[in-house]
């Protein structure tokens, strides 16, 4: 801790060069932050995807759709505890930027299927009881300033507008919030038997079902069945754990996880770079100081040790403040929740990133220290006589 | 002069070759020294007869190519690089013609360097560094980065820094060189009362004889050599 002063003051002789050293690690950082909560708005769903859930679509595409009927037929098969089924509206509000996932459901028995989504006693009531109710997410709602008993008209690009009105119309009967830090919060669910008598086409036809088993090991056996009850029909199915459906739903997107793994390390070589320069470039200007502190008695360990403790006083706390920066921001408000439901830094990016702050800095610190260990002291000296 | 004691330093023999490229250039030639205790010690010579060689030998900077450096019955020559950086640290003051001061510290943090190595606690080191600022005349001058200090001040923070952990040996390579006359000659006066009154061992090299002339006795290094006499 004495020696702190003097590892400063190093650090003191080029504060600009300092300075720009330090911000770059800090950006670097923020960036880091920044890409690790994407990687996980984009796995959410795949980490917190039910066990004991599987997902029936359409063979061919989730854009196409189901008989309604398949409800009763696939909650037939053995293994099947209940089944739900949901519908994508693509509800716009006001404004096409100002878009959220939106869908029709049966209230009691999508609720049921996800206790992730926490509603009150009461305002569960209130939706079984309003024909136009609809229950929205925490952080939806808050995008939009929704209280209880405001009455929300949105927009369907794919359904049109409802028999005899302009625009559908539903009135906010609940805000859920999640069960844990990563739930969607973002969704807007309505009443699928108000929908049906509105719509005008399609009628009786639905986007995927939901189904829930038993015994999580079955899975792979009853989804099977499930597709095997609709062999050889207009409406073949394709049945998979729900991971895995929010898995395909990522893949579709890139594979977001080794993109910026990709990023992240050509950032982080550059870093390197620039910092194990500026290390560099400060030791070689500083020979004769360096032998001075070994003339007085310092041993080459101990300026090895100087040298490395000025790296890490840049980049370490460089990268952290970044993480703390961008923890500061992502924490204040999520940029695009059309985009990305769930946003957040979660804590493995955190560790993940201190442990890189230090990793760096003492990389980018190594060869400097050891040429400043290395150094001669009479020759050192001589350097500036 | 007590003759049944050692000197305080003795050297004997001392060779000191460098390698240049392929050349082999033989700086020092065996030569033989005695600095007793409580001496102020001129080294003279030309420029490049290795007077800087034999001051870093005796420092403990640089070992000899052969001979035997022995200080206060330690040979030198024989420590390892770690004992040899704890040894410096307790036993050698060195004062540098370009001060050699850490432009980013006050003279009060350049002056604590040394100590940072002892064992003492932070109070103890303020008073010893106080105590070294008082005895070359800069207390007024304690939290001064080096750049703003004349060149006469900064050597009186290089002597501080030199003398704050009441080294064995005093070793000054040319103090005065790069100071006017006037300053020159209140650095020589400081050494020589660190000498007369407080009993310091002084080793300065020097060009000046305006310098030796305070020391109380003059050697004079020609090739590899020492001799009492300068060299016509
Ligand atoms: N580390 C070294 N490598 C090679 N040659 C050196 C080295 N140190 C000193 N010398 C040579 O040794 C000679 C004496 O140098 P030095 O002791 O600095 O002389 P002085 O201090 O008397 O001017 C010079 O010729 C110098 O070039
Ligand atoms: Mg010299």
């Amino acid at each position: 801790m004495k020696y702190l002063p003097l590892a400063l003051a190093g650090l003191r002789r080029r504060k600009l060069r300092t300075a720009l050293t330090f911000l770059s690690v800090l950006v670097a950082f923020v960036l880091f932050a920044f890409l690790g909560a994407i990687k996980q708005a984009f796995l959410a769903g795949v980490e917190l995807a039910g066990q004991d859930r599987l997902i029936t679509r359409h063979k061919v595409s989730l854009i196409q759709t189901l008989p309604e009927s398949y409800k009763a037929r696939i909650a037939n098969i053995p293994g099947v505890g209940a089944v739900c089924h949901f519908t994508w509206f693509g509800g716009i509000y006001q404004d096409p930027k100002n878009f959220f996932a939106t869908m029709p459901v049966e209230p009691e028995a999508f609720l049921d299927m996800f206790p992730e989504y926490v509603v009150k006693e009461g305002e569960r009531k209130a939706w079984l009881a309003t024909r136009t109710g609809a229950i929205v997410g925490r952080s939806t709602a808050e995008r939009f300033q929704w209280k209880i008993g405001d009455r929300v008209p949105l927009q369907s690009p794919i359904w049109g507008q409802p028999a005899g009105a302009a625009q559908w119309e539903f009135e906010i009967v609940g805000i859920y919030d999640g069960a844990k830090k990563g739930t969607d919060t973002t969704g807007f669910y309505f009443r699928y038997d108000y929908f049906e008598e509105a719509r005008q086409r399609e009628k009786g036809q639905v986007g995927w079902y939901s189904v829930r088993i038993s015994d999580p090991n079955e899975a792979a056996r009853i989804a099977e069945k499930v597709d095997a009850e609709f062999a050889n029909s207009p409406y073949e199915t394709k049945t998979e754990p729900e991971g895995a459906f929010a898995a395909g739903f990522a893949q579709q997107v890139g594979d977001i996880a080794t993109i910026v793994m990709a990023v992240v390390g050509a950032v982080f070589f550059t870093i390197l770079l620039v910092s194990g320069n500026t290390m560099a470039q400060s030791v070689r200007e500083r020979v004769t100081e360096l032998g001075v502190l070994k003339a007085l008695g310092f041993t080459n360990g101990l300026v090895l040790v100087l040298v490395l403790v000025e790296s890490c006083l840049v980049v370490t706390l460089g990268g952290l403040a970044g993480l703390g920066l961008a923890w500061l921001i992502i924490t204040a408000g999520n940029p695009v929740p059309s985009l990305l439901p769930v946003f957040y830094l979660p804590n493995t990016t955190l560790v993940t990133g201190a442990a890189m702050a230090l990793a760096l800095g003492i990389a980018a610190g190594a060869l400097p220290a050891v040429q400043a260990m290395r150094l001669h002291i009479a020759v050192a000296l001589r350097k500036g006589g | 002069m007590n003759t049944d004691r050692p000197p305080l330093v003795r050297i004997s023999g001392v060779t000191k070759n460098f390698k240049r490229g392929s050349e082999e250039v033989h700086v020092l030639a065996g030569l033989d020294l005695d600095v007793p205790e409580a001496e102020f010690l001129a080294l003279m010579g030309p420029s490049g007869s290795g007077k800087s060689t034999l001051l870093n030998l005796i420092g403990g900077l640089d070992r000899p190519t052969r001979g035997s450096v022995q200080i206060g019955g330690d040979r030198v020559d024989e420590l390892s690089d770690r004992q040899l950086a704890a040894w410096r640290a307790r036993h050698i003051g060195f004062v540098f013609q370009f001060y050699n001061l850490l432009p980013a510290l006050t003279a009060e943090r350049n002056i604590e360097l040394p100590l940072l190595l002892t064992g003492l606690n932070k109070a103890r080191r303020k008073q010893q560094v106080a105590a070294a600022l008082e005895a070359v005349g800069l207390a007024h001058r304690a939290r001064h980065f080096p750049r703003t200090l004349s060149g006469g001040e900064q050597q009186r923070v290089g002597i501080a820094r030199a003398i704050v952990t009441d080294p064995t040996v005093l070793l000054c390579d040319e103090p005065t060189g790069d100071l006017d006359r006037k300053s020159g000659d209140e650095i020589l006066a400081l050494l020589q009362s660190l000498n007369q009154r407080h009993g310091k061992t002084i080793i300065m090299v020097t060009h000046d004889p305006h310098a030796s002339a305070r020391a109380s006795r003059t050697v004079y290094l020609d090739k590899g050599q020492l001799s009492n006499t300068p060299v016509a």
